[in-house]
């Protein structure tokens, strides 16, 4: 029985599903004390197998499939994955589908955006903030049903261009939006970077260093709030966004250093909603007149791309970060020979690693949550306590209620 | 974790055709072929630029070694095509990114054979690319040699062995149409 008594760490497993992971993930926790020791993940739990059945459809049928990968991101899978097959097969777009899709690219941004700063809030046990940020959502969502005809699921791609122009008609309604929330902005920005307790409870937590950030190939906001410049909408050019001169988004832009932590990943992602907020009044001032889609004939577009052999790959910025999809086709099938899709998440797994290690129990929901997870959730985490084999469970509220407490010891 | 390497680069940045000369002068003949492909977009028709170059696997990891010795690349996954007797990796790189419209994207495809699928792992210069090989070896049956961690990453435990879902040969679809068409084994009357 020595090895029970010498025994310093025990396990903590959190998932398949959890109150801070959006979608079922597993964590193991070595806890020594109060402090993460090491962390191991597990993935897998919600593998629908999409890339195998994919390569059973035909192109058009796949960019519905793709928009069903994410219910966020279902926008930027689609525009991958029309991407990688324009690069494979050649197919030219349109100049003014190109300002469109921008559009539509940068509001589902504002959605994602809100949507997570309303979770952040919440994880920390700020539920006002939380209605401030999905009232504020509920307008961008009212404007995409607006513009598409659909909240999530917009159906406005197709392979060399968009299916829905945006009219004159709309652009009044678009402008209103733009104006509620630049006026709406500086509340937001009070509410979440001028508080003493945001502060003190993601400061100096959760913390990936530029190297790691690098070297474990971090994407989007969270390896921008490590310094790193890496954003595909400025590091090549894609759509229209190389006409209407992105810059990078790293904290340094507001408060003059790079720390890597929590609140650099909120300051990265509130300065990207403000920055998508004038990409979208720019690509309206700035667009031309023109086709919606070069070749509208669909069973004219599906059979060249059945006579064309090639491979290409699709990156595209999500609000998490580069998605890419790869796809090759044969030139004999109408099926791709191989589609493969890379989600941002997918990159942002290690890099929580060094994150978790050496925080508190009770600081896990923030720092899982910073990267933004693009993964559903209920209920349960389990605690094993090695030592005396005793077993208890953890439900959301009370892991949830842990980390209101420690915001309230701090308030205090 | 690899040992601390310095990350930032300070060499010079070539152009695309430069960046395929540099490789085609080290590794001469080992590099099979190698294409540049160009891109425009948006009104101002700037140019995109993606390098296809396949390369043996003798030189694998000493190419993806010169890869970061010219600059530190981002690997953004590695993608797999079973070409029937061989199988072939793409690694998806892109490098020059963090100045503004200078990034290229840079896919390395290497083949293996399908009775002798081994790959040596990257992990040593790029620790990012555990999540993609662990991948691999699930997916497309590749034995990555010196991988850190070589357990599942998305297939249950209770998955057959040597079953790999990404091969095209008619004994994995024979194994995978099995595994679907028996989910409602008990309903049917026999």
């Amino acid at each position: 029985m020595s090895s029970e008594t010498t025994q310093t760490t025990y396990q903590l497993p959190i998932g398949p599903i959890h109150p801070a992971l959006k979608e079922p993930v597993m964590f193991k926790f070595e806890i020594d004390g109060e402090r993460i020791v090491d962390v191991d993940v597990e993935l897998g739990h919600v593998h629908r197998a999409i890339e195998w059945t994919g390569m059973r459809r035909n192109p058009i049928q796949i960019i519905y499939l793709a928009e069903r990968i994410c219910g966020i991101c279902s926008f930027v899978h689609p525009m991958a994955f029309c991407r990688a097959v324009e690069n494979a097969v050649d197919i030219e777009v349109p100049e003014r589908a190109d300002y469109i899709r921008v559009v539509h690219g940068e509001l589902e941004r504002i959605c994602s955006h809100l949507l997570w700063a309303g979770v952040a809030a919440h994880e920390i046990g700020f539920d006002t903030v939380l209605y401030l940020t999905w009232e504020m959502r509920e307008k961008a969502l009212d404007l995409t049903e607006y513009l598409t005809g659909n909240r999530v699921t917009k159906a406005i791609l197709t392979i060399g261009g968009v299916r829905r122009d945006i009219t004159s008609e709309h652009i009044p309604k678009i402008s209103e939006t733009i104006n509620y929330f630049n006026k709406n902005f500086i509340k937001l920005k009070r509410a979440f970077l001028e508080d003493k307790t945001v502060k003190m409870r993601s400061q100096g937590v959760g913390i990936l260093t530029y190297d790691d950030a690098l070297k474990l190939c971090a994407v989007g906001p969270t390896t921008r709030a490590s310094g790193v410049k890496k954003d595909v909408r400025a590091d090549q050019p894609y759509a229209a966004y190389s006409d209407l001169g992105i810059d990078y988004t790293t904290p340094d832009l507001l408060t003059g250093e790079v720390n890597g932590d929590v609140y650099d990943r909120i300051v990265t992602r509130l300065l990207e909603v403000k920055q998508s907020l004038e990409i979208i009044q720019k690509a309206i001032d700035q667009m031309p007149a023109g086709d919606l889609v070069s070749e509208p004939k669909i069973p004219k577009l599906l059979n060249y791309i059945k006579k064309t052999p090639g491979e290409g790959v699709g990156r595209d910025e999500a609000p998490r970060g580069e998605v890419i999809h790869y796809v090759k086709f044969d030139g004999e099938n109408e099926h791709p020979y191989t589609w493969k899709v890379r989600a941002s998440t997918y990159a942002n797994i290690l890099p929580w690693i060094p994150m978790l290690k050496g925080e508190q129990i009770a600081d896990i929901p923030i720092v899982a949550a910073s990267t933004d997870p693009c993964m559903s959730c209920t209920n349960r985490v389990g605690v094993v306590n090695n030592k005396t084999n005793q077993k208890m469970m953890l439900d959301k509220e009370t892991l949830h209620k842990l980390s209101i407490e420690k915001t309230r010891r701090l308030m205090r | 974790m690899a040992e601390k390497k310095e990350t930032k680069n300070t060499n010079k940045q070539l152009s695309p055709e430069e960046v395929v000369k540099y490789f085609k002068d080290e590794f001469k003949t080992k590099i099979k072929s190698s294409e540049i492909k160009k891109r425009a977009t948006g009104l101002k028709k700037m140019e995109f630029v993606n390098i296809w170059m396949k390369i043996d696997k003798s030189i694998f990891k000493d190419f993806i070694k010169h890869l970061c010795d010219l600059t530190y690349p981002h690997l953004a996954v590695c993608s797999g095509n079973d070409l029937g007797k061989t199988i072939e990796l793409i690694y998806n790189f892109s490098i020059y990114f963090g100045k503004n419209l200078e990034e290229i994207s840079f896919n390395v495809a290497v083949e293996v054979p399908k009775s002798k699928p081994e790959i040596e792992t990257i992990c040593d210069y790029i620790p990012g690319s555990l999540i993609t090989e662990r991948e691999k070896q699930e997916m497309l049956g590749i034995k990555v040699i010196g991988i850190p961690d070589e357990r599942r990453l998305f297939l249950p435990e209770d998955f057959p062995d040597n079953l790999y879902p990404w091969r095209k040969d008619k004994e994995t679809q024979k194994g995978i149409e099995k595994l679907y068409k028996n989910l409602h084994e008990g309903k049917v009357k026999k």
